[in-house]
């Protein structure tokens, strides 16, 4: 049922900026910067969502993702694989025997303006070739026209025809403007079924921020201190450097705690944020920057 | 109702490890003398004493204890050299002052650091705050050098004379900013001396003046204790007192030049009221309240220490602050990501032992979180007191620590009456997104500065001081220039 949402806590802008500019002067060094590129890494949803996308693209990927950066042992998998629907099929093969997760985007992304069936239909496509996850957007024009039923009921359907597949449910916060949609948007999705709540498409600016994950952290803790039960985050968009994603890390550290704190209940939506947390990683290592000519661009 | 305890929520998996700044950049001299008349002089007794890191309990450094004697060469320098500097014009004293300021920001490392390691603060807010703004007020008093007349129009402002000033420990480099840069820029000269337990970056302080070649005798930096301020306070021959403290200092020296011609601005104690309605934005006034409180080790005369909160959001308010607490990080002052450093002496430790015994036998409940503690140095883990009343005296008291009251209230009318009925009166703050409200608080709120939805922001643009046995006379802005000015 749709939560009551007049009494939801509010946010204050200026507050919020200068609690996620402390998060940001932690300095992670040594011994707990290793730790915390090596959480990211394996924490990344490694996503490629072009129009030009093919079946080869999608093949070199996932060996990507299997194969980080093979010259150097003790390297974890990323998390998973996140692509559109129509590939759904060729990335289970390319990932089969690993532990990496197939995930794809459905629900006519990144806009989400089509009818509801055609929406269904999306989704059943990525569920029938075996998708591990789904990534749904949720209505935007009928979230900002007042209409949370709609966005409410919208996403209990998607979650129905889901399966097993688990659900984020992306409130591509860049387009809802206020501190206090995202708070308001994170709830409906969080009531409707969502298994983790995501910023954003990276199809529209501002993707992720500190600041608005910082809001869904809230409203994933408050709705475990009511219920017991754990919601995911995934920030996604923008998170393109090893220093931002501890940024995260830190600020998931200190909001949530442990329990929050592996693949299962933290993503990072990002392509090219893998290479740099490798190249950090083994400055940490040895002391010394390789060339990013070393690092694989698959 | 809640299902969940917060408390198993917060064991932090990911411990970060140690990020000390490094020391290696700094140079602190064994032994420290008094400026005066523009050299560093040997003390005439020949008495030092040692300045300590409370976080570590090494001696530092040691420093010269200034007598009368010390202090009345030191106003000599400043007499004979205020008929040169008062008669200089306003763009050339301004010249001087915008090099200091430059100078404070060129060695903004070493003075964040030294400031660190000699009164306990974390690194992050000496880095971050004591220092840029201690630079602000001396860039910002530059400007208005020149432009006096425009400060005070169709009046003519003369400087008052010698100025004697005694700073604290809790912002030992800004408070002398906030002392010299008001005192130079109207043209007066001056002794300042910083706190006994604080001395080394007033110093520093010294050696940037002189670097400035700001004219001999115009600033006059000398240490000491308390015995030392006194023979500032009643030598004859100072035309002002300004003087950042305790209350009880501060009536001594309100005593004490009581039928005598000495101008007189106090900067005294406070027991601020942080007051949190039903309709605030409840997480960020959680944050506010930490930094109200536990800002410096709550060794700040302005800092929140007395929390109201609107009875209808108590319980979640107190929750969040607790699980809030749980993630600071108290310890090595040094390092980049301590929340709470050392407490600044070990008689300041005692003083808030004191009362937290205090609190507890006049039968308040306390919490603090499970933060682990260096063993050597002075240290107190954050604390609150819950179910405490206007009746208790650590409700009453400035505790002048990391210890916060916490009472509930119902209605706006009530909580202004219990906001001020303090004998302090130096600063409030206000959480509720309703405007209005606001505006209506500020107005019956019996304080010197009050913060709307934050707390603990400073700016030399910004006028600060005290009501009631807070002080009075403004340090900052426009109308801190008031206090070292005499007109026609």
């Amino acid at each position: 049922m749709l939560p009551n949402l007049n009494n939801l806590p509010v946010y204050d802008t200026v507050g919020v900026d200068e609690r996620t500019a402390r998060f940001r002067s932690r300095s992670i060094k040594t011994a707990s910067k290793k730790e915390g590129l090596k959480l990211a890494i394996s924490m990344i949803d490694l996503t490629t969502l072009e129009g030009k996308d093919t079946r080869g693209k999608i093949q070199q990927l996932c060996y990507k993702a299997m194969h980080p950066h093979d010259s150097y042992s003790d390297i974890p998998n990323v998390a998973a694989i996140c692509v559109y629907p129509s590939f759904v099929g060729i990335a289970k093969k390319a990932l089969e025997g690993s532990s990496i997760h197939v995930a794809s985007v459905a629900t006519a992304f990144p806009s989400g303006q089509a009818a509801l069936e055609v929406k269904i239909n999306d989704v059943k496509t990525a569920v029938d070739q075996g998708v591990d996850e789904v990534d749904m957007v949720i209505s935007r024009g009928e979230f900002l026209s007042g209409n949370y039923q709609y966005v409410f009921d919208e996403i209990a359907a998607v979650k129905e025809v889901c399966n097993n597949a688990h659900l984020k449910v992306i409130l591509e916060t860049g387009e809802l403007d206020t501190l206090d949609n995202v708070r308001k948007a994170s709830e409906i999705a969080i009531y409707a079924g969502a298994d983790f709540i995501k910023t954003s498409t990276g199809k529209v600016q501002p993707a992720a921020t500190l600041q608005v994950t910082y809001v869904m952290l809230d409203a994933i803790k408050d709705y475990y201190l009511k219920t017991g039960k754990m919601i995911g985050m995934k920030p996604a968009g923008g998170i393109s450097n090893a220093k931002l994603a501890l940024q995260y890390l830190v600020m998931l550290n200190e909001v949530l705690g442990e329990k929050w704190m592996n693949k299962n209940y933290f993503r990072f939506g990002a392509s090219s944020l893998l290479n740099d947390l490798l190249m950090q990683l083994i400055k940490v290592e040895t002391g010394v920057y390789q060339s990013s000519n070393y690092f694989s661009k698959d | 109702m809640q299902k969940k305890e917060t408390k198993d929520l917060f064991k932090a998996s990911w411990e970060y490890s140690e990020a000390p700044e490094s020391t290696g950049h700094i140079q602190i001299q064994k032994k420290y003398n008094l400026y005066i008349d523009g050299k560093f002089t040997k003390p005439v007794k020949g008495k030092y004493f040692d300045t300590i890191n409370p976080a570590n309990e090494e001696k530092i450094s040691v420093v010269a204890e200034a007598t009368a004697e010390d202090v009345d060469l030191a106003v000599k320098a400043a007499r004979k050299a205020f008929n040169g500097w008062s008669k200089l014009s306003g763009k050339d004293r301004g010249k001087y002052i915008f090099r200091i300021a430059r100078l404070i920001q060129e060695r903004a490392r070493e003075f964040a650091v030294i400031e660190s390691m000699d009164g306990g603060k974390p690194i992050r807010e000496s880095r971050d705050i004591d220092i840029p703004l201690a630079a602000n007020h001396f860039f910002y008093h530059a400007g208005w050098a020149d432009k006096l007349q425009y400060a005070f129009p169709n009046r003519k402002p003369n400087p008052i004379g010698v100025v004697g000033q005694i700073i604290p420990w809790n912002f030992p480099l800004l408070m002398a900013a906030w002392k010299l840069a008001p005192a130079l820029a109207t043209g007066n000269t001056l002794v300042l001396k910083p706190a006994e337990t604080t001395p080394l970056t007033a110093l520093k302080l010294a050696e940037v003046i002189h670097a400035s070649g700001l004219p001999k005798g115009v600033v006059n930096i000398i240490t000491g204790a308390g015995q030392t301020g006194a023979s500032i306070v009643n030598h004859p021959d100072i035309d002002k007192i300004a003087f950042t403290g305790s209350t009880e200092v501060g009536r001594y020296i309100a005593k004490a030049i009581a039928g005598t011609n000495k101008k007189v601005t106090l900067e005294l104690g406070g027991k601020g009221a942080n007051i949190i309605f039903e309709d605030a934005a409840i997480d960020q006034a959680v944050e506010g309240i930490i930094n109200a409180i536990f800002f410096n080790q709550g060794h700040v005369c302005c800092a929140g220490s007395r929390l109201f909160v609107q009875e209808s959001v108590a319980d979640k308010v107190i929750q969040k602050l607790k699980d809030r607490m749980e993630t600071l990080i108290v310890g090595d002052p040094l390092d980049k990501n301590t929340d709470i450093g050392a407490v600044n002496s070990k008689r300041q430790l005692q003083t808030i032992e004191n009362y937290i015994k205090i609190g507890l036998k006049e039968g308040g409940e306390i919490y603090q979180p499970g933060c682990k503690l260096p063993k050597k140095g002075n240290w107190c883990a954050p604390t609150l007191f819950l179910n405490v009343s206007q009746s208790h005296k650590i409700v009453q008291e400035e505790i002048f620590g990391p210890v916060l009251t916490i009472q509930t209230f119902r209605t706006i009318k009530e909580v202004i009456e219990k906001a001020n009925n303090t004998p302090y009166g130096l600063s409030a703050g206000v959480w509720t997104q309703n405007g209005a409200k606001i505006f209506h608080l500020t107005q019956k709120l019996a304080a010197g500065v009050v913060w709307a939805n934050t707390f603990n922001k400073f700016d030399a643009t910004s006028p600060f001081g005290g009501y009631k046995e807070s002080g009075f006379g403004r340090e900052g802005g426009l109308h801190g220039l008031y206090p070292y000015v005499k007109f026609d």
